[in-house]
């Protein structure tokens, strides 16, 4: 089985029936994602998309057998939509929406404390692209087609660099396991640590291609976590060596203020860790390739 | 978003914590008025600009005389001041804060940030106020002392209690001075602040606990349900393309080099400068159009690159996802239409439909260099530079 999600992961959506909620809906229907219906508070007993609309999270779960969400809700709903999904019971939660207050991640970070890890759910995000497995499932707003199916595993903070990743392995004929955005907020659900440990013990995963970008400690935090503890090879690359310090390119994340949090610094220490660096973004999927062909 | 140090000041104030009498004034005339209002034998003329290290730049000039603050005031009004933290350019002085002088005992740091590591509140205090945290953390670090603010509950008195003694306080001041953690702790919580600074924090003589200077930086995300704090943005502290830019969506940073680029996603554009460089280029800015690159996006962006007298080239680089490339590539035909472009223009297409985009672009009148790789754009970019 894929990390995260799998072919038959019953998917609903929050913000259904929303513009964004109605067209990524439709997409990842197109694709083949096994999405059974949606939320949206008063629209509770309505269809969309053929799909049975809900007005709690609850009510979808109890009637669907959900157990993946994605929210397209307004940012500041979004704290809120994230909760009311762990409090119904739902694994797996994309949050896609950019905007969310760090104040209110934080919350949400320390509300999901309360449900014992068995129970506990996967928040993926928020600014993200969300979750692929190729040929089994979207959770989420990228296009589906520059993703072959394959063996590699793929963990981005930005989206689209993420997506350039994925085509340049594709025409080198690499493909994909699973392919997971986990956004460039300063706070996120789930760290790069987090997911590479997911696919240490996949087993349809041979080796983890970490896109991380400037700022934060995460990236350096799944580079520790690598020497330690991995025996997949890891392949890493930085953006941002031109980022000047002090400024928010972009990602909220993406602003360099301690030591270890500048592009040169994450490179020299993910090195350090035995993780083999991209040295620019042009050769992601040539690195990939070169590290494949020793395994 | 940053505010001022007054403005600070006074939020600080609003939740009990103390600060010397002053007042804001916008002319020489009202100064010297202003310092008779506050009182006392001895002001302190602050320009009020968003920066750090102000006094090594001239912006802070002690007075002895309300008439030596009015010419305090005529000489920093409408200056610009050059700060080890505002870039060559400076920021301008269009505000002037005049405040009683304070008999200083002791200068303490307290400071409050997100940690990204534990995902809470921290607060970081030492004795050595006075100097930058940077500069602390590298010379005294033994000196500094943190707390975890547990957000769900907030910060507890018998935290603030272990700060102030761990900053060696008096006995009979250890009161004012919990007071004055938890109040700096209830405006970081309560205004979704992402920084609060007090540096110095001071004890006076006369055994008063002063925020003697504050800094204040707010999360732009949660400014929707704080209306209150987004009316103190003072845009003439910004760059004038970053405001060009924020006000209409884009993510833009203005940069030193002549390589401006046009790239939707901000990792791809972090990508896309640092292939620039690797190129031999220095990129004129960072522009994130956002991961759909609509077209209103991109038209709003050739206007802003062309606002920028030091570019010599211009990169679009754009991968299209879900929002093809022969949409996108309509996009910058339309936007070339109304905007002229006189410095050579490479654009880079990938993804969904890129063949049918570049050939939108090759039938169009546009005069522009087709890459196809990341490397190549950066390539014909730093080659056009020549030209």
């Amino acid at each position: 089985m894929a990390v995260i999600i799998e072919k038959k992961t019953k998917i609903i959506i929050q913000g259904f029936t929303g513009k964004m909620g109605t067209f990524h809906a439709d997409e990842m229907i197109k694709y083949g994602s096994n999405v059974v219906g949606g939320v949206t508070p008063g629209k509770g007993g309505q269809k969309h998309l053929d799909r049975p609309v809900f007005n709690t999270v609850k009510d979808a779960v109890k009637h669907t057998g959900a157990t993946a969400s994605i929210l397209f809700v307004p940012p500041a709903f979004a704290a809120d939509s994230a909760m009311e999904a762990a409090d119904a019971g739902i694994k797996t939660c994309v949050a896609i929406v950019d905007g969310i207050p760090s104040h209110d991640m934080i919350r949400i970070k320390r509300y999901m404390r309360r449900y014992s890890k068995e129970y506990k759910m996967t928040l993926v995000g928020p600014n993200c692209a969300g979750i692929i497995s190729p040929g089994k499932s979207m959770l989420g707003i990228m296009p589906g087609h520059i993703y072959k199916e394959g063996r590699v595993g793929i963990i981005s903070r930005s989206g689209t660099l993420g997506y350039e990743a994925a085509q340049q392995m594709k025409n080198l004929n690499i493909g994909v396991s699973t392919s997971v955005g986990i956004g460039g907020d300063p706070i996120n659900g789930s760290s790069f640590r987090d997911i590479i440990e997911k696919f240490e013990t996949d087993d349809e995963t041979d080796a983890i291609l970490m896109i991380g970008e400037i700022g934060g400690p995460q990236e350096v935090a799944a580079a520790e976590f690598v020497k330690a503890n991995m025996k997949k090879p890891v392949i890493g690359y930085i953006a941002g060596l031109t980022a000047p310090k002090g400024r928010v390119m972009g990602h909220a994340g993406a602003i360099v203020s301690a030591y270890g949090e500048s592009a040169i610094e994450k490179v020299e220490i993910l090195k350090e860790c035995g993780v083999v660096i991209s040295k620019n973004p042009s050769v992601m999927g040539d690195t990939v390739k070169s590290v494949l062909e020793k395994i | 978003m940053d505010i001022h140090e007054y403005q600070a000041k006074q939020i600080l104030a609003s939740f009990g914590v103390s600060i010397p009498r002053g007042g804001i004034v916008y002319s020489p005339e009202t100064a010297e008025n202003k310092a008779r209002e506050i009182g006392g034998l001895k002001w302190v003329v602050k320009a009020q600009i968003h920066s750090g290290a102000r006094g090594k730049a001239g912006g802070i000039i002690v007075c002895k005389s309300p008439l030596e603050v009015a010419q305090a005031t005529d000489k920093l009004l409408g200056k610009k001041l050059v700060t080890n933290q505002t870039g060559p350019g400076g920021k301008i002085v269009n505000r002037i804060y005049i405040e009683e002088a304070t008999d200083i005992d002791k200068e303490l740091y307290l400071g409050l940030v997100f940690d990204r590591s534990s995902e809470s509140i921290m607060v970081v205090a030492s004795t050595e106020g006075g100097m930058s945290v940077e500069e602390i953390s590298k010379e005294k670090p033994e000196t500094i002392i943190r707390s975890k603010i547990e957000v769900a509950v907030g910060i507890q008195s018998f935290q603030a209690r272990e700060l102030a003694f761990g900053l060696g306080i008096d006995p009979e001041l250890i009161t004012r001075a919990s007071d004055t953690i938890i109040g700096c702790a209830k405006a970081f919580s309560e205004l979704d602040a992402t920084m609060v600074e007090v540096n110095p924090l001071v004890i006076s003589k006369q055994k008063q606990i002063l925020a003697l200077d504050c800094k204040m930086s707010f999360d732009n995300n949660a400014m929707f349900r704080r209306n209150k704090v987004s009316e103190l943005r003072d845009k003439t502290q910004e760059d004038d393309k970053e405001v060009y830019a924020s006000d209409r969506g884009l993510n833009y940073v203005s940069l030193d080099g002549n390589i401006g680029n046009i790239i939707n996603g901000a990792g791809l554009a972090m990508a896309s400068m640092d292939m620039i460089k690797l190129a031999g280029g220095e990129p004129a800015n960072f522009l994130d159009v956002g991961g759909g690159a609509t077209p209103e996006k991109i038209v709003k962006a050739f206007k802003l690159i062309t606002m920028d007298e030091k570019v010599r080239v211009i990169l679009v680089n754009i991968f299209a996802g879900i929002n093809r490339c022969d949409w996108v590539a309509e996009g910058i035909v339309q936007a070339l239409e109304k905007i002229e472009i006189k410095v050579p223009l490479v654009i880079r297409l990938a993804g969904t439909n890129v063949e049918k985009g570049n050939k939108i672009l090759r039938d169009s009148k546009i005069k522009y260099i087709e890459a196809n790789t990341l490397e190549d754009a950066a390539n014909k970019a730093v080659k056009a530079l020549s030209k």
